[in-house]
């Protein structure tokens, strides 16, 4: 129940990020939502602790389900990938994270 | 067979070069590849006839039933011939046709000879499925043959118009195989004929009937019957060579060969009978009694080929030896007649730039050559003695001189046409050589076409008239086709004595002549009968329908907001998972566990509230590393679930995130602004929160509704014995589901040089990238020679400092304690990342962390001492390393390939090394140096682009602000 109830909350606060209009909070939105979906896609394999899967080293009725976890590094890797491209997006795109100027105690930079 | 296939492939793709070196001549070269299947088939002949029909068999696809089956019986033999030396012929035609300076000729030249290629697949396939692929073969070949001139804009049309209606039949024909295909068990093309023509399709089987309609619309949208007739006129656009070979004697004869193929197994279905019937005697007519009013000489011709179409297919798919045997023999008749004629109609076009049959006047006197061949040509088209097209006809009035009532109408339906069909080959003939309006009495002026020109047409004409001669082989030979429908009463002669069949073809001849007599008459009352709604006019409508509904639903659905666009996706998750789960779940069975262990509770407690704090953070800092914490926090719950690489590879993509977040807010300001009213941040909370929810209550709902083993049992002994590995997760990407790891390869690839080119913009801040990069690798060689390790720092400014980038970092900004730490670490970091590398098979590492850990290096590198520092670090543009790393994973799928195994296949060698033992070696290593260096080539693009790149920004910025101050030193990235 407390990995279901962390998904939710990572869900909810990526959803609310995704959805505001600064592209930098998007990317961390889209951050959050990928930690949500590969423990989501981790779950589904695993109900409960289980042992590292390497052959030879564990018991195979013990270890852990590894097609998933092949899966979720995937997705580690291109979510990094993905965040990198809306990051350049967010720099080089100066209408909405610059639009306004920053309030006092900040370094002015546009 | 096959061998011939891949002559046509190679004649195709080298065209375009021999078209570029030797000019027009070249086509000369290209013609031997019809020639060569021509010839082939002609040497086997004597095995053909014999009913020893050869075959060749290639497995390609087995799990689908998919061979590369092919087969010469009679038919395709018949067709091999007539494609193959037609084809020939054609091309031959065309070093003599075209001029040197034609755009587009090598173009032109390899569509020419593909689409020899492809029919000669079409009509030799045995294999359905094959079979289909040859077909849109041709009618993608056809599409850009008949767009050979792409400015012109309704060559552009026509063309579009063609593929989209053959292409619309071939799509049904597709379905209406793959039933039949199930249906019999098997794809290949000679048992199921043998299965249907043992076992006829019984009149209430309504889904094989339906199949067998489905087929037969792909062979009448093919061969332009009626209503699908219209694009065969417009793709008169094509050049006439094209015309002659596509539009004559080859692709329309796609669908008569489909026809006649399938006639032994599906001739008795009543709706075959009726659509072949119908829509055949409807084409022979309308095709006809358009073509006598056309003026222009291609399109004369072109709706003669619709009628002439109508007629055979009529022939073949009747299912009576003697239609059969008429319809083959027609089918040869007019490959010869209609392609000569459209060869005919080239060369005065070459000739007189016209081909309007009002202008041309007398031409008999200046080309009395291409006169007597088109005479004679036209003479077989209308049925006149002693020509192939004489016998042809014969026999298929013959075959229908029967007492039956159906037959009776068919047969008035073939005498009216072949009266039509009389009297517009005496309009063409008549129009072009003999005579014109007076109006216009000055003969036209002829530029003297060439023998080859000239003389491919007449030989041409020469077989239609030499043919007759050897009826009886012919008809010998045929007999092995139309034997199959048993003992035809009638055989191919010029004389059968005097028949009814012979008295019909006097009376065609009579009214057709009187027809040609009264044909100004007859083309006034064209003119009023008012025009009925073309099909043509209904295919524009659809048309125009599909553009407009297709554009109203986009503009529907895609706005241009990302709210909306958001938003859609997000509902669509909340309803559809949602309200299955609600539906379907089994709430009351499932088994709810707190957790697993009280690490886990600790772990999930931290999550939770960095989650939420991230969403609050207005500072920008905090943000990157509250969420920097919920990343850290998984790698944890992945070490928690026995995941030990993703806990290793999630620990190092989050560093690196961090790290880049840091970069990246260089350049914006340090808070969030607070947008949006309250109203929508409710809305905004209140979509989070039905979306969590979903996704919590399918995390409660999906590890329990497991119905099936896992995919992943055997998983392990696998890993061992044929991935050379004991860590599962890593041999699974590199070997077992190294598929998977290429697409994603190739999406970081993407990735990388989408950042790259979103920075750079230009060629030319990339070209001068690229320079630093070769001076950088320049000043380390000169240091290397004298004998320096370049990072001390010697290179050009004497004094010994702890990194390159040193002197170029500005004052002030940079740390001596971090730039020794730096220099210690960054070579030990290196090594941890080559073990990770080597040892990921085994234990948890493998490339994806490794490339991370050497990017973290890298990191490093750069943030002590700049991008100088950087590019002393690693001289290689990341493309280079992007691409390498692509070609090393790729490379190894193809390397395996070549040593005869399946792409991917891991290889395990035990090499024995002296003093070390035996060392264990796997191909999959390879890959996995691939997947190392892709991520490395990441990491070094996303640390040029968003550091040093904005490095520059900001010192320009900086310069621009105050002028005075001393300009940094050193390149730019």
């Amino acid at each position: 129940m407390i990995l279901p109830l962390t998904i939710g909350v990572l869900v909810t606060a990526g959803v609310y990020l995704l959805t505001r209009r600064s592209m930098v909070r998007a990317v961390f939105g889209i951050g959050l939502l990928s930690h949500a979906a590969n423990l989501l896609i981790l779950t589904a394999g695993v109900t409960s602790f289980r042992e590292e899967p390497i052959a030879g080293r564990v018991d195979p009725a013990l270890a852990a389900d590894p097609l998933p976890q092949a899966f979720v590094l995937t997705a580690i890797v291109i979510t990094l990938a993905v965040m990198v491209l809306m990051l350049t997006m967010a720099v080089i795109g100066h209408d909405d994270d610059l639009r306004r100027a920053p309030e006092v105690g900040e370094t002015p930079d546009s | 067979m096959i061998v011939l296939l891949v002559a046509h492939l190679v004649a195709a793709l080298i065209a375009p070069v021999l078209v570029a070196r030797l000019g027009r001549v070249a086509f000369a070269w290209l013609a031997l590849a019809p020639a060569a299947a021509a010839g082939w088939a002609a040497i086997r002949t004597p095995e053909v006839l014999a009913g020893a029909a050869p075959t060749e068999l290639l497995t390609w696809v087995p799990s689908i039933g998919l061979e590369l089956a092919f087969r010469l019986d009679v038919l395709s033999w018949l067709l091999t011939l007539v494609a193959g030396a037609i084809g020939a012929l054609v091309l031959v035609y065309c070093a003599a046709y075209f001029e040197e300076d034609e755009p587009g000729l090598g173009r032109f030249a390899a569509c020419l000879v593909g689409f020899a290629g492809a029919m000669l697949g079409l009509v030799t396939s045995d294999d359905l499925l094959v079979l289909y692929l040859f077909w849109e073969a041709t009618t993608v070949l056809s599409y850009l043959l008949i767009g050979h001139r792409p400015q012109s804009r309704s060559s552009r049309s026509a063309a579009t118009q063609a593929l989209v209606v053959t292409t619309f039949g071939g799509l049904a024909m597709l379905g209406g195989l793959i039933v039949v295909g199930q249906r019999v068990g098997t794809y290949r093309l000679s048992e199921v004929v043998a299965t249907f023509a043992a076992a006829p399709i019984a009149p209430g089987d309504t889904l094989l009937v339906t199949a067998v309609v489905l087929v037969l619309l792909g062979a009448v949208s093919k061969s332009a019957l009626v209503p699908f007739h219209f694009w065969l006129p417009a793709a008169m656009a094509a050049p006439t060579p094209v015309s002659a070979y596509l539009h004559a004697a080859a692709m329309v004869k796609a669908g008569i060969y489909l026809v006649a193929r399938l006639a032994p197994a599906f001739a008795d279905v009543p709706a075959w009978r009726w659509c072949v019937l119908v829509l055949g005697g409807a084409t022979m007519l309308l095709g006809a009694y358009r073509s006598l009013r056309q003026h222009d000489l291609k399109l004369l011709l072109a709706y003669g080929t619709v009628s002439q179409l109508g007629f055979l297919v009529v022939l073949t798919g009747t299912g009576t030896p003697d239609a059969a045997l008429a319809g083959v023999a027609l089918l040869l008749a007019h490959a010869m007649f209609k392609a000569c004629l459209f060869l005919v109609v080239g060369v005065m076009d070459h000739a007189t730039s016209t081909r309007d049959l009002r202008e041309l006047n007398g031409l008999r006197a200046s080309m009395p050559v291409l006169a007597v061949t088109a005479a004679v040509a036209a003479a077989s088209m209308a049925g006149l003695p002693p020509t192939l097209g004489f016998v042809a006809k014969e026999a298929a009035l013959a075959a229908y001189a029967r007492a039956d009532a159906a037959d009776l109408a068919t047969l008035a339906v073939l005498v009216v046409g072949s009266m039509l069909t009389f009297a517009y080959s005496a309009r063409f003939v008549w129009g072009a050589f003999w005579d014109g309006p007076a109006r216009n009495a000055e003969p036209t002026h002829v530029h003297a076409p060439g023998a080859v020109l000239v003389g491919v047409p007449a030989v041409l004409a020469a077989a239609s008239l030499l043919a007759p001669l050897a009826a009886g082989p012919i008809d010998t030979a045929l007999l092995g086709y139309a034997g199959v429908f048993g003992e035809p009463h009638e055989h191919l002669a010029l004389w059968h004595g005097l028949t009814p069949a012979l008295g019909l073809s006097v009376l065609t001849w009579l009214v057709g002549s009187a027809l040609f007599a009264g044909r100004a008459g007859l083309e006034r009352a064209q003119d009023r009968v008012p025009e009925v709604p073309a099909a043509e006019d209904v295919y524009r409508r659809i048309m125009r329908g599909l553009d407009r509904v297709s554009l109203e639903v986009t503009g529907a659905s895609q706005r241009g907001s990302l709210p909306l666009t958001l938003g859609a996706i997000l509902v669509v998750f909340v309803a559809l998972p949602g309200g299955v789960l609600v539906a379907t779940a089994p709430w009351g069975e499932l088994s709810l566990r707190w957790a697993d262990s009280a690490a886990q509770v600790g772990v999930a407690i931290v999550t939770v509230i960095a989650a939420v704090a991230a969403v609050r953070a207005r500072r920008r800092f905090r943000a990157i590393y509250l969420v920097g914490v919920t990343g850290y926090a998984s790698a944890m719950i992945f070490l928690l679930f026995g995941a030990p690489d993703l806990a290793l590879t999630q620990v190092l993509v989050e560093t690196v995130s961090v790290v880049l977040f840091i970069l990246v807010l260089r350049r914006l300001p340090g808070r969030f602004d607070d947008e949006g009213s309250r109203g929508a941040r409710a809305m905004r909370v209140g979509f989070g929160v039905a979306v969590g929810a979903v996704a919590a209550a399918l995390a409660v709902v999906v590890p329990q509704a497991r119905t099936a083993a896992p995919a992943s049992d055997g998983m392990a002994e696998l890993a061992v014995d044929y991935g050379g590995g004991e860590n599962i997760v890593n041999v699974i990407l590199v070997d077992i589901r190294a598929w998977d790891t290429m697409g994603e390869l190739s999406v970081v690839l993407a990735a990388a040089t989408g950042v790259a080119s979103l920075v750079f913009l230009h060629r030319d801040n990339v070209a001068r990238a690229d320079r630093r990069v070769r001076e950088m690798r320049a000043r380390r060689r000169r240091a290397l020679g004298r004998g320096h390790r370049p990072a001390d720092g010697t290179d050009g400014t004497g004094g010994r400092t702890w990194l390159v980038g040193h002197e170029v970092h500005g004052s002030g900004r940079h740390s001596t304690m971090f730039e020794v730490v730096t220099r210690m670490i960054f070579h030990v970091v290196m090594t941890w990342s080559l073990f990770l590398l080597f040892a990921g098979h085994n234990n948890p590492g493998g490339g994806f962390a490794a490339g991370l850990v050497a990017g973290l290096a890298l990191v490093v590198r750069y943030l002590a001492g700049g991008r100088v520092e950087l590019r002393s670090a690693m001289p290689v543009a990341p493309r280079t390393l992007l691409g390498l790393g692509l070609f090393l994973s790729a490379g190894n799928a193809l390397a395996s390939m070549i040593a005869s195994g399946d792409p991917l296949q891991t290889w395990i060698f035990d090499v024995p090394v002296p003093l070390i033992g035996k060392v264990h070696v796997v191909t999959s290593l390879a890959f996995d140096v691939g997947v190392y260096l892709v991520v490395i080539g990441l990491m070094l693009d996303v640390l040029r682009s968003l550091g040093s790149s904005l490095d520059r920004q900001i010192e320009d910025e900086e310069h621009r602000r105050a002028p005075s101050a001393p300009q940094p030193v050193g390149g730019r990235p």
